[in-house]
């Protein structure tokens, strides 16, 4: 254990704790835009993902996302209930406990799920939540998890780059939300009545707390207290100026500058710079922020025009096109200037990059769709993923939990 | 007799109200926070990438029960000081009250609504 850094273990246990409020201020934010009678239901949806993934990782995740490989496509069982992982480091990170490591992944794995459920707020049924979060954290996130950083995973050995989930993270969600948002169906009244939301100060308090922790995200996903921490630290923070500021200006340009579209922009811009954090330069990622706010933008407004999908909270347009966005941004930005053990991106002499960041993504968002549709069928089919239309007018939180925001 | 004045107009302009209806000795009111829409109909507010409508607008809702006597001068107090002159200013309703009774004193009608230095006391003084 002589490799152990003091340092580098106390920043990667802080990242863990702030990848972890994470999820509390996704409750916030997404809170705040559904309606008065959801509310509750809605932050219990990301609060009950600690708890849930905190267990199901311990018993099983990280050892099929991190345990030896299997083809390439997913890890063993040999650290079920953590077995074998202590203080000794590990070839994931030569300098910090392989428990450190673990418990920092736990907190991407309760997220990644947490972020799916802006595609079924107002309606799902609570026990319909608990099942598919399990099933899909299992056979969606812990396989694509090893796919992209477990050793041996496939993407991770075509040379696919994702520094803090882009892919695992950000494109599993947000395809997920859309076909899970295609299979449950729309909210009563979807294009009829007005879905206002309940309190857009939980939205700006959540991307508030959602930008902070995304220093732990990003910054942590060095798995060091180094130059490379730092460096992906500042991207991240460019990137989501530059996504608030052209948010900004595109609500700006419709009328008023909105508040609530500022605040999605900047996690917009948070998204869209996560898999190439610790790769690409400072005015890359004003680059990255700027063009991955505009696509969110555009593509909710036509997503929400052509009222085909209620993708409720936009989880899709929002984190499956930044996310996507950003991993393709990956392999034309990124260059070993800034990361040597990355590597060049196309604007850097290497198409092949983009090419095999495209193939990442292309097979991440394939398996997420396939999957979240066959596990949303089979929990439909067993249990029902909706709530009666009696109860979905009462709303969720007297239906589901017998409890109100307000007395 | 007696008659109930419902004023229903802007939010904003509640302490506009308030300060007029004391000027002329107004002294018992109570108020709601209500939403609601007229020939207005709501308006628009901005979203993630554009426009909704909300149709039902936050108004004040104030209730004031008076004698018969001093309702002409109330409404039209009210009126002044809750005018805009745009679309929502509000409406105002007035109706007749078959009987009026003070809870501590068991006075009823005329007398249980006198307060000191109230718009009758005012005007008799003048």
């Amino acid at each position: 254990m002589d490799g152990i850094s003091a340092g580098d273990t106390a920043w990667v246990l802080v990242s863990a704790a702030l990848v972890l409020v994470m999820t509390p201020a996704l409750a916030f934010f997404y809170g705040g835009m559904v309606r008065r009678k959801n509310l509750l239901s809605t932050l219990t949806l990301s609060f009950a993902m600690i708890a849930l993934i905190g267990i199901q990782w311990v018993l099983v995740g990280y050892s099929l996302a991190f345990g030896s490989d299997h083809a390439g496509l997913i890890g063993s069982l040999e650290h079920l209930g953590l077995a074998g992982v202590g203080a000794a480091p590990s070839s994931y990170a030569p300098t910090i406990p392989l428990l450190a490591f673990a418990a920092f992944q736990m907190m991407f794995a309760i997220i990644t799920p947490a972020l799916i459920t802006g595609a079924f707020v107002e309606r799902i049924r609570f026990s319909a939540f608990i099942l598919f979060s399990l099933l899909w954290a299992t056979l969606v996130y812990d396989p694509v998890c090893h796919w992209v950083w477990g050793e041996g995973g496939i993407l991770r050995s075509i040379g696919a780059l994702d520094f803090a989930g882009g892919t695992v993270v950000h494109i599993t969600a947000g395809f997920s939300a859309l076909t899970f948002a295609a299979v449950i169906g729309p909210r009563r009244g979807y294009g009829r009545a007005s879905f206002e939301p309940n309190n857009i100060p939980f939205v700006v308090l959540g991307a508030g707390l959602l930008w902070m922790g995304w220093f732990g995200f990003n910054g942590g996903s060095a798995l060091a207290a180094n130059g490379l921490a730092t460096h992906a630290l500042v991207t991240t923070n460019t990137a989501a100026s530059a996504a608030t500021l052209v948010w900004m200006v595109l609500s700006w340009r419709d009328g008023k500058p909105s508040v609530l579209g500022m605040v999605t922009g900047a996690v917009v811009g948070l998204v869209a710079i996560t898999p190439g954090a610790g790769y690409v330069t400072p005015l890359a990622a004003i680059l990255i922020g700027g063009v991955g706010a505009a696509i969110s933008f555009y593509a909710i407004r036509w997503i929400k025009g052509r009222r085909r999908v209620d993708e409720s909270l936009d989880v899709f347009a929002c984190h499956g096109l930044g996310g996507l966005w950003g991993a393709l941004a990956t392999g034309l930005f990124a260059t070993r200037s800034v990361n040597p053990a990355g590597a060049d991106g196309l604007f850097y002499g290497n198409p092949a990059q983009f090419a095999i960041q495209l193939a990442g993504a292309v097979a991440a968002i394939a398996f997420s769709v396939a999957m979240t549709w066959l596990i949303a069928r089979v929990i439909h089919a067993v249990v029902g993923l909706r709530v009666t239309d009696a109860s979905e007018q009462v709303g969720l939180d007297i239906s589901e939990h017998g409890e109100r925001s307000y007395a | 007799m007696t008659a109930k004045i419902e004023a229903i107009f802007r939010e904003e302009m509640l302490g506009e109200v308030k300060d007029a209806l004391h000027a002329i000795g107004i002294v018992g009111m109570n108020c709601f926070e209500v939403v609601g829409h007229g020939r207005q109909g709501g308006i628009e507010l901005t979203g993630r990438t554009g426009s909704y409508q909300v149709d039902l607008l936050p108004k004040i809702q104030l209730n004031i029960v008076l004698s018969d006597h001093n309702v002409a001068r109330t409404v039209e107090t009210i009126r002044q000081a809750a005018y805009t002159g745009d679309e929502g200013d509000g409406m105002i309703f007035v109706l007749p009250v078959s009987e009026v009774l003070r809870i501590r004193t068991g006075e009823r009608n005329g007398k249980a609504l006198s307060y000191q230095d109230d718009i009758d006391q005012r005007t008799q003084g003048a």
